[in-house]
């Protein structure tokens, strides 16, 4: 039999220490649903997902059930809108997202992914109207999710997509002013977006993609932050050793459930993806497993090393436990899901230069940080301009999730409810962008995007 | 299929038979069986085969639970893959 410590070790990490698989997310692929009445295009598309996603909920339930895993949440993700819709003859895109948002409820999940277009060299006719759908679509549905892809290693930063970004974030933030500018949340600016992310609101089917495929996120800084506690005091190697196992046992774990789901789902295994992601849940915070590391708060200096250390580590512990590892891979840096990263804003030890660093060595980017609501669209297209140049020379990916949160200033906190949490309002530089933003253009791909 | 079922709680006589008698009624074989104090705590383990199984596994689940309740510990029936997949390559 196995070991009795083991079983309580692992028993003990699902009951206190917060390990679950953060999402199973089904990539359907919508490549064959175009049609030049959008009437049709959008049967073909709610018919293709309520068929393919089902037993999506049912099975992922039964499997946590068996397995004794909570398995959090039950997603899809479809071939960028902008590419399906793009064919039919219509001028705006937002009953697309409908179509969308009535599908995921018809099946049950609770976000869909991929009301998206990829502009990071130019836009085709498809991705100009389902940009301007955006703020309409994120307002008018409830679990749609958006992403737009502004800019590549190999393309280069789509300077015009990054000013037009900038206008519609605002815009979103007004028309669900209601709702603390919630629509925001649903919407994430891209700079190398991988095809095959099961995290929302980025997620989106590539085109590269088979025709479905199961894709699967794990999580688990509650674990590494209590394998941390035992380690007071010990040198660098003994941390990064430790965050390497215990990044193995967990990514084990979702490669077990990715090919049960498969299995039983009769749908292909794509990839686990090995991140941190951290939720609102007191001990649940990639904030915590920095200031573990010997930081008095998260953002002291200290802090960038300490996400380099965890992101590089949790990726060399989990690779070999995973057939395929994919999608974004790394330590989640999000403000508002993570209590650690609130505590430490409101501390006054993190801000949004710190977090801009941070991006240059974690998995993604700027995620789900509030800023006020008049803060000019310039100046958010510029925070977008400066995190794509991050992940454009760093050939990685970065991405801007950022909620300027109409009718509120810095110091106050704003609530998004469950797994988003809430978040305080952080201060963004009062110095203006905008003649650098009305550039337009495109700024070139890097030097070392010539590989060939 | 096998399982593995942990009860974890404040010891007391009796709860072998308790737990058992709920696996025994509804064909669940009991393979292996380990028990160990953890500050006051009471862990057992059990490996069973649920080949015989004459309910579904999420009956099963809430037939253990309900029963853990009536005794004041916790019980849980987990696939035994979980564990092998975490600390066995």
């Amino acid at each position: 039999m196995i070991d009795s410590t083991e079983i309580i070790e692992t028993i003990r990490m699902i009951e206190s220490e917060n390990l679950d698989i953060r999402t199973i997310t089904m990539g359907i692929s919508l490549r064959d649903c175009p049609d030049p009445e959008g009437k049709a295009a959008r049967k073909k598309i709610y018919d293709k997902i309520t068929h393919h996603a089902e037993k999506l909920v049912r099975i992922g339930d039964d499997i946590a059930l068996e397995f004794g895993i909570p398995i959090v949440n039950k997603r899809i993700s479809v071939t960028p809108i902008a590419i399906v819709a793009e064919a039919s003859h219509e001028e705006n895109f937002v009953s697309f997202a409908q179509t969308l948002d009535e599908a995921a409820k018809a099946v049950d999940v609770n976000f869909i992914g991929g009301f998206s277009a990829l502009v990071h060299k130019g836009y085709a006719k498809g991705d100009r109207i389902l940009l301007a759908s955006i703020p309409e679509a994120l307002a008018a549905t409830e679990r749609v999710c958006s992403s737009v892809n502004v800019a590549t290693t190999k393309t280069g930063i789509n300077m015009d997509a990054v000013r037009q970004m900038g206008e519609i974030i605002r815009e979103t933030a007004q028309l669900t002013k209601d709702q603390e500018s919630i629509g925001c949340a649903k919407l994430v600016v891209f700079a190398n977006a991988v095809e095959d992310n099961p995290f929302m609101a980025g997620a989106f089917h590539g085109l590269g993609e088979p025709e479905c495929s199961i894709n699967v996120g794990i999580s688990g800084p509650g674990v590494i932050l209590s394998a941390l506690k035992k380690l007071k005091g010990a040198s660098f190697d003994e941390v990064a050793e430790t965050v390497k196992r215990t990044a193995f046992k967990i990514t084990r774990l979702g490669q077990l459930v990715a090919n049960e789901v498969s299995r039983r789902l009769g749908v292909p295994f794509g990839i686990v993806d090995l991140s941190l992601a951290p939720t609102p849940a007191v001990g649940d915070s990639v904030a915590k497993i920095i200031e573990e590391m010997g930081l008095e708060s998260c953002g002291a200096p200290g802090t960038t090393a300490a996400v380099a250390l965890l992101n590089d580590a949790v990726k060399k512990g989990g690779v070999m436990a995973s057939s395929h590892v994919g999608g974004l891979s790394g330590a989640f840096i999000p403000v508002s899901e993570d209590q650690g990263m609130v505590d430490a804003v409101q501390r006054g030890s993190l801000s949004l230069e710190k977090l801009e660093a941070m991006t240059s060595v974690c998995s993604v980017g700027l995620d789900m940080i509030a800023v006020p609501g008049d803060t000019p669209p310039e100046t958010i297209s510029a925070i977008i301009a400066d995190e794509a140049a991050i992940g454009v020379v760093n050939n990685k990916t970065t991405a801007v999730r950022i909620i300027p949160v109409i009718g509120k200033k810095v110091g106050d906190v704003v609530e998004f409810g469950g797994l988003l949490g809430k978040a305080p309002i952080m201060p963004v530089s009062r110095f203006s962008s905008v003649p650098f933003i009305q550039r337009g253009g495109r700024i070139p791909a890097p030097i070392h995007s010539l590989r060939n | 299929m096998k399982a593995i079922v942990t009860v974890i709680g404040k010891d007391r006589v009796g709860i072998i038979a308790k737990v058992s008698s709920v696996l025994a009624e509804r064909g669940v074989n009991i393979m292996d069986i380990s028990q160990t104090i953890l500050q006051d705590y009471f862990a057992m383990i059990m490996l069973v085969d649920l080949t015989g199984m004459t309910l579904s596994f999420s009956d099963l689940s809430q037939k253990l639970m309900e029963q853990g309740k009536t005794i004041g510990v916790q019980i849980k029936i987990q696939r035994e893959e979980v564990f092998k997949a975490m600390h066995q390559i």
